[in-house]
């Protein structure tokens, strides 16, 4: 299974030529990364190639890595049921570069699409209707960054008097709690008078 | 009529402005030479109703914005996210372990399919293997969420349609899952029964014994269930030929589950794409030919009575000497040890110590992994950079592809059909908003 991956990531590749920058099996799954600019090029020949039909759409979503140049990636899932097989293609992006919406491909890409945009703030150019999906009407800011604190910016409260619902900046009752587990704690280097002796002889 | 920028009509009285005027409406148009203000059919104009968000055939919280000709469909524009509750982003900083209950809350109804997936994800990250035991429980226990999810849908499908008695029948049966579910995992709904490694308890003896007691008088009500809408005349009018999809289409719009099946297509991730011990089991796939609301429910009704067979097939195993030994992964570094070990044995004390403070650490990577929930295939795109939380943990719910092809499958439909076909795609807000 895990040859017949690697086959099908040389074949893709070998087809798509430059614009795939990078093909590799882990973990028994395959991921190829595009170009930006090529990703409708590359998600069409995955559909219609009679060796891949990948005419399932699964899954397009964003992923935040903040100290990359390009920080963005777009995930795109697709499946085979004629191979039983998937495939994961990433985009690299960033906050102002547009990556070219696959709708005319696969329709189903919209609503993904809208939440990419949503969550992470990720440009599509093409796509007829990229508005927020997911967030409140009126939302500011992109919610699943890796800067975009947890708890948010606003509150929502009914208000009597106003006799509305009204936004308010967050205020915490307790300060939120992140524990650093990573930091193995090494102990306290005591300096016993008469160590150093030890050490040196 | 005057729309603000949500499509929400500013005021009540204005919407109700927008109702055809007699002078206009159809009916009396025809005898209408008669009539004063004869001759107005230049008048008459599309206008777009507010569905939801509170409407009991929403299913929760919908808002369909439907632009109407007369009582013709011509658009709909759901807007979801009144649900979204921020799932993934609070993922992101709780330990592999304390994420877990977040995946009861996605699709209530059936909450340890979701959980089965996530799970699925770290193990296969961390490559480890649960035990037989560990699986004929979670697959007896998948079984049960699917019959509690369809059971749910294809009844109140049938009250969407008119009929009030087939959600009370299904209810009392959902009730005797509910007290299963109990029983294994002491919640009736937000189990966190499946773990990474396996499962966190063994069941009881008498559970197996009353899960087995409820099996065969399970299949009369399904009978029963059969008797009393599936072959009811109501029911037929109102679901066959409603929302019809082609097979290629459903490809196309990112379905799944039932609703590839109803179109035709031999596609079940248990049987294509096996995980658990789904391959020793022996089950067959419904599979529909018209794609349409009608055959999607019976495949409903059918896939229950699959999963008794399944269920059965588990308890037998469960009871023989092969379904014996522990039900979760004996690696003290992933699955916590027994209370009585604890009792005993200082390393146990100090691996559930490490486990229950800083979680155990997955290995950089990034998988996708998949199971046939109830309502189609719930995926979890884990990426993990190597600490004891996830990076990111994408989670695909079939429902968010399904409630997206509304617009394609209600256009041309009346508004009555909006509903029925808004049932038969099964929804559940709590996994379409996360």
């Amino acid at each position: 299974m895990a040859q017949d991956l690697a086959q099908l990531g040389h074949h893709i590749a070998d087809r798509l030529g430059p614009v795939v920058t990078g093909h590799a099996v882990s973990y028994g799954e395959l991921t190829i990364v595009v170009e930006r600019a090529a990703i409708v090029e590359a998600i069409t020949f995955l559909r219609d190639d009679p060796a891949c039909r990948f005419i399932c759409f699964i899954d397009l979503c964003g992923a935040d890595y903040p100290g990359r140049e390009r920080r963005f990636d777009v995930v795109y899932h697709l499946l085979s049921p004629h191979l039983n097989q998937r495939i994961r293609i990433k985009v690299e992006t960033d906050e102002v570069s547009p990556v070219p919406s696959i709708i005319g491909v696969f329709p189903a890409a919209d609503w993904y699409e809208r939440e990419a945009y949503d969550l992470y703030g990720i440009l599509f150019t093409g796509h007829p209707d990229l508005r927020r999906i997911l967030t409140d009407y009126g939302f500011e800011g992109h919610p699943l960054r890796k800067d975009f604190p947890m708890t948010g910016f606003v509150e929502v409260r009914y208000d009597d008097t106003e006799g509305r619902v009204v936004y308010e900046p967050v205020k915490l009752q307790q300060e939120f709690r992140s524990f650093d587990f990573l930091s193995p704690w090494e102990g306290t280097d005591y300096v016993l008078p008469g160590d150093e002796k030890a050490k040196a002889g | 009529m005057a729309l603000d920028d949500n499509g929400l009509a500013a005021r009540r009285d204005e919407l109700l402005d927008t109702r055809p005027h007699p002078e206009t409406s159809v009916a009396l148009r025809d005898n209408g030479a008669q009539l004063p203000g004869a001759g107005k059919e230049h008048e008459i104009r599309n206008f777009s109703i507010n569905f939801g968000p509170q409407h009991p055939a929403a299913h929760g919280v919908l808002r369909l914005v439907l632009e109407l000709d007369g009582e013709v469909v011509e658009r709909v524009d759901p807007h979801i996210g009144l649900l979204h509750r921020g799932t993934e982003k609070l993922i992101e900083y709780k330990t592999y372990v304390q994420a877990n209950p977040y995946f009861d809350r996605l699709d209530y109804v059936a909450p340890m399919s979701q959980e089965h997936a996530y799970c699925l994800a770290i193990e296969k990250l961390l490559g480890i293997e649960v035990p037989k035991r560990g699986q004929l429980v979670r697959v007896l226990f998948l079984e049960i969420s699917r019959i509690l999810s369809h059971l749910l849908n294809v009844t109140t499908q049938a009250m969407d349609v008119g009929a009030l008695t087939p959600p009370l029948w299904g209810f009392e049966e959902r009730e005797k899952l509910m007290v299963f579910y109990e029983r294994a995992s002491g919640s009736r709904m937000h189990a966190n029964y499946f773990r990474p490694g396996g499962v966190h308890q063994d069941l009881p003896p008498e559970l197996i014994d009353d899960i087995w007691d409820w099996c065969d008088p399970f299949l009369k009500v399904c009978d029963d269930l059969d008797a009393l809408f599936i072959g009811n005349r109501i029911f037929k009018q109102r679901n066959v030929d409603i929302g019809v999809v082609s097979l290629e289409d459903c490809w196309r719009l990112g379905f799944s589950g039932v609703m590839v099946r109803g179109s035709g297509a031999a596609w079940d991730l248990r049987k294509a794409q096996p995980y658990e011990c789904y391959e020793e089991l022996e089950f067959d796939i419904p599979v529909g030919t018209n794609g349409d609301n009608y055959d999607r429910q019976v495949i409903r009704m059918l896939e229950m009575r699959e999963s008794v067979r399944i269920m059965k097939q588990c308890l037998h195993k469960l009871r023989s000497p092969e379904g014996g030994g522990p039900v979760t992964s004996v690696d003290g570094k992933v699955a916590p040890p027994k209370r009585g070990e604890m009792k005993r044995s200082m390393e146990a004390l100090i691996h559930h110590f490490k486990l229950y403070t800083e979680g155990f650490h997955v290995p950089a990577g990034e998988v996708y992994a998949a199971v046939e929930a109830p309502k189609g295939e719930f995926g979890v795109y884990l990426v993990a950079d190597g600490t004891n939380k996830p990076y990111r943990c994408r989670i695909r719910a079939p429902g968010f592809a399904h409630l997206q092809a509304m617009d394609f499958m209600c256009r041309g439909h009346m508004l009555a059909d909006v509903s029925a076909v808004l049932g038969s795609l099964d929804i559940v807000f709590g996994e379409v908003d996360r």
